[in-house]
């Protein structure tokens, strides 16, 4: 084994033990479903040799996963599915970690963030905001996490709106889900697949798309709606956008070889029929990047989360 | 009636030689991930996740689920015979099975356990057949006052029901609720009491915190007594099963009770760790003869393992109907569902009928092939107790330090495991009881989330606890257990 492992890398690199899918997140949730796609794509359509396992760690909003990739440093048999929680968690938690000491692979999606709010409340966005101004005590929110996506959003739904709103933060996007249905909370923005089975079932109604454009996938998903139906927040006069990544990253310090294996590996992915398949159940955009596009996406990402953050009074002191 | 109908339905699905076949080596594997300490059903069910990727989803969730009934069984047996809780519901039957086993009736305290899980899960599965679509709405009741309350219910049946000095049950139930602090906090976002360590973000896990405090603990003890615990003669036979049963109908009450607890609290996510303690209490509550609790009495493995059963299957039925799971093997079945492209949630039970009736069905026969798996093979289990000590302790001490790295893959949780076992023994030497302390380590974080967010929601006013009939009687009934020995006391002098 030793050997092995210390033998000069070559071209056509492959990995010689199990991989591990890092999850930055709980079980069930956004990205431990997606991890999971990608696990029975690359087992049912054999594009490894070796085996490949899902590991949660979930731990400390996802900052466990964050430190545990930081620690790899070398290791080419852990792949990390991140999101924006690479630029927020460090400024929110001063946790010591940027994703510029990891090996980047590739961008594969760009998850969407929907406003919601019970089947039973308001039809529009324009009488959400009335009710929600309204509302003699303070409108309710669920979201994930404390001092992230959902919470930022949030935010910048009152400075637009100049409603106010009193975010509860959840520990999953399905538990914000259920709270919504059970009226526990007034409204939330989880992503489309945190809330896409309760919006089938006709508990929970989509409001309006955090995005420049509407989704494009047109066909059904209840029985009279389909993605695309849903407004932008822009068209309803509310001009807040937001647009999450889903990237995979290698530890640090892995050699070219390694880094070319898993991009050529994650491509191939995307052009599985389960990729696919799952792009548009879950709605979300597809998109490869790897290279130097990657990382010009990611500095530009970047930035735009810290300045989001930065007026949202969120990055610690 | 059409539940009847769909559930012969599911029958029919499953009787073929094939499932049957995935069914045994399911509960054979369970039962022998559910026997490593700290191992148990989650870890074991989400390695042996992607070897169904392959199968149809009916076959898949089969086998996954026998694997999660194993686990179940499973449990119980390093509890009873080693002291050590496979998973962290098992910790109440240690009170009682352990002694038990001490005492030479190793074989009557697994058989009990067995028993009763077996009821307690067939309870269960016979409300999630007739009582699905009514339960689901049920738990959409519960708000974060709610969960609250549910907790709050929790620690005070504990501090006011509990034998102990309470003084003592506070203690150590603030020790927990401390360390249950330690890593991110949901609510503000921000990091607690990890003084800079990357090894503490995480928090304390749980499991290896019971591992450590009544695995490792229980080893220096039994040094200490110079490796007295020598092998005990466990002949066990039909007879003893026999016996065993025969005496099943005296405890009617007590597993009513269980079964009944098991399935409310099962209902409610998370649950179950809650339901065996609660379960364990208000059996000794109930007892005329309480002080015999903790000595090995049998009643006291029944009531445990009834409510931990009941709710370990019951909460299957939220993370079903409702997309979340009860319990952490509740959740890594989840996300099986999805890859094999079901999605839990409301349309379930409408869209896969087949899958859902196949599921049913097969707790029933899962269940029912597993009490006689495991009822077969208690001699050999038993048979464990007649090594020595000094062969068995080495093997049990690896075994623990297996179990604690391999929930977080982390070495620094085998020496978080080692310093709980010195805690453990302090305590067990200045006579602090250990449960009130898992409890807390386990319920506190979710605790404190539960009242923060009912805070955020109301505005900071306290009244939300009385806001509803519903989360106004829990938490009035938690009061009241709270001060109930001081109730009983006045109710006695006015009588």
């Amino acid at each position: 084994m030793a050997l092995l492992l210390s033998a000069p890398a070559f071209a056509g690199w492959e990995p010689a033990k199990p991989v591990e899918i890092v999850v930055a997140a709980g079980a069930g949730g956004a990205s431990d479903q997606m991890a999971r796609m990608m696990q029975a794509a690359i087992q049912k359509n054999n594009l490894m040799k070796q085996p490949i396992v899902v590991s949660l760690k979930g731990g400390a909003s996802g900052a466990e996963a964050l430190m545990y990739m930081k620690s790899g440093e070398g290791d080419p048999n852990k792949v990390l599915i991140a999101y924006s929680l690479i630029y927020m968690l460090p400024l929110s938690a001063k946790i010591p970690f940027n994703w510029r000491e990891l090996t980047p692979v590739s961008v594969i999606a760009l998850d969407q963030f929907v406003l919601w709010d019970n089947s039973a409340g308001p039809k529009t966005v324009k009488e959400f905001v009335a009710a929600a101004k309204a509302a003699s005590a303070p409108f309710k929110m669920g979201g994930t996490g404390s001092k992230r996506e959902d919470h930022v959003l949030t935010v910048f739904l009152e400075q637009k709106t100049g409603a106010k709103f009193s975010y509860l933060p959840y520990k999953s996007g399905g538990e914000a889900a259920t709270q919504l249905v059970g009226n526990h909370t007034e409204s939330n923005v989880n992503n489309p697949s945190e809330n896409l089975e309760v919006w089938r079932a006709g508990q929970v109604r989509p409001l309006c798309v955090f995005d420049k454009e509407r989704i494009a996938y047109t066909s059904k998903v209840t029985d009279t709606q389909s993605w695309a139906d849903i407004p932008t927040c822009k068209e309803e006069g509310v001009d807040v956008q937001y647009l999450m990544l889903r990237a995979m990253f290698l530890p640090g310090k892995v050699t070219p070889e390694q880094q070319a294996f898993y991009v050529e590996l994650f491509h191939k992915v995307t052009q599985t029929a389960e990729y696919k398949d799952y792009m548009e159940k879950q709605a979300l955009k597809p998109i490869f990047l790897t290279g130097k596009d990657m990382v010009q996406f990611l500095e530009e990402d970047d930035a735009t989360n810290k300045s989001l953050m930065t007026e949202a009074g969120f990055v610690a002191k | 009636m059409e539940a009847f109908g769909l559930l012969l339905h599911g029958f029919a699905v499953l009787l073929t030689w094939k499932t049957l076949a995935l069914m045994m080596v399911g509960l054979v594997l369970g039962i022998f991930v559910g026997v490593l300490p700290g191992l148990g059903g989650p870890n074991g069910v989400a390695i042996l996740l992607p070897l169904t990727f392959t199968m149809d989803p009916t076959s898949a969730i089969v086998m996954l689920s026998c694997i999660y009934w194993g686990a179940l069984f499973g449990g119980a047996i390093t509890s009873i015979l080693f002291n050590i809780p496979g998973e962290a519901w098992s910790v109440a039957t240690t009170f009682d099975g352990y002694p038990m086993a001490q005492q030479g009736k190793a074989a009557e305290a697994l058989t009990a356990a067995f028993t009763s899980s077996f009821i307690g899960s067939l309870v269960a599965v016979l409300l999630i057949t007739f009582l699905a679509p009514m339960i689901s709405s049920f738990a959409l009741k519960f708000g974060p006052p709610e969960f609250f309350a549910v907790y709050l219910l929790t620690f005070c049946s504990f501090v006011g029901l509990g034998r102990e000095a309470k003084h003592k049950t506070v203690i150590s139930m603030s020790l927990g609720l401390l360390l249950a602090g330690v890593g991110m906090d949901t609510v503000s976002g921000q990091l607690r009491m990890t003084f800079g360590s990357s090894e503490l973000l995480r928090g304390i896990n749980f499991l290896v915190a019971v591992i450590g405090l009544f695995g490792i603990s229980e080893i220096l003890l039994t040094m200490e007594e110079r490796l007295a615990l020598r092998g005990h003669a466990a002949s066990i036979s039909l007879r003893v099963v026999l016996s065993v049963w025969k005496d099943l109908p005296k405890y009617w009450v007590t597993l009513l009770r269980s079964s009944f607890i098991g399935c409310w609290l099962g209902i409610t996510p998370g649950g179950a760790i809650a339901a065996s303690f609660m379960g364990y209490n208000l059996a000794k509550r109930f007892s005329k003869d309480p002080e015999s609790f903790g000595k090995g009495r049998i009643e006291g493995v029944f009531a445990p393992e009834t409510a931990a059963h009941a709710s370990g299957t019951a909460a299957l039925l939220p993370m079903l109907a409702l997309g979340i799971p009860g319990s952490g093997t509740a959740a890594i079945l989840l996300g099986g569902l999805m890859v094999w492209g079901l999605n839990p949630g409301p349309l379930l039970f409408v869209e896969h009928k087949d899958f859902v009736w196949g599921l049913i069905a097969s707790m029933y026969l899962g269940n029912v092939v597993g009490l006689v798996l495991v009822l077969t093979t208690v001699p050999i289990f038993a048979s464990i107790l007649r090594v020595p000590f000094a062969a068995v302790a080495p093997m049990i001490v690896v075994s623990c330090a297996i179990g604690a790295y391999a929930i977080q893959n982390a070495m620094f949780d085998i020496w978080l495991m080692l310093g709980f076992g010195v805690v453990g023994y302090v305590f067990k030497k200045i006579g602090i009881p250990l449960a009130p302390f898992t409890l807390a380590l386990v319920l506190g974080n979710r605790a404190e989330d539960a009242f923060r967010l009912s805070m955020i929601g109301s505005g900071g006013d306290l009244k939300v606890f009385w806001s509803n009939s519903l989360v106004g009687s829990i938490t009035t009934l938690a009061i009241v257990l709270l001060f109930w020995p001081a109730i009983e006391k006045v109710a006695r002098r006015i009588l």
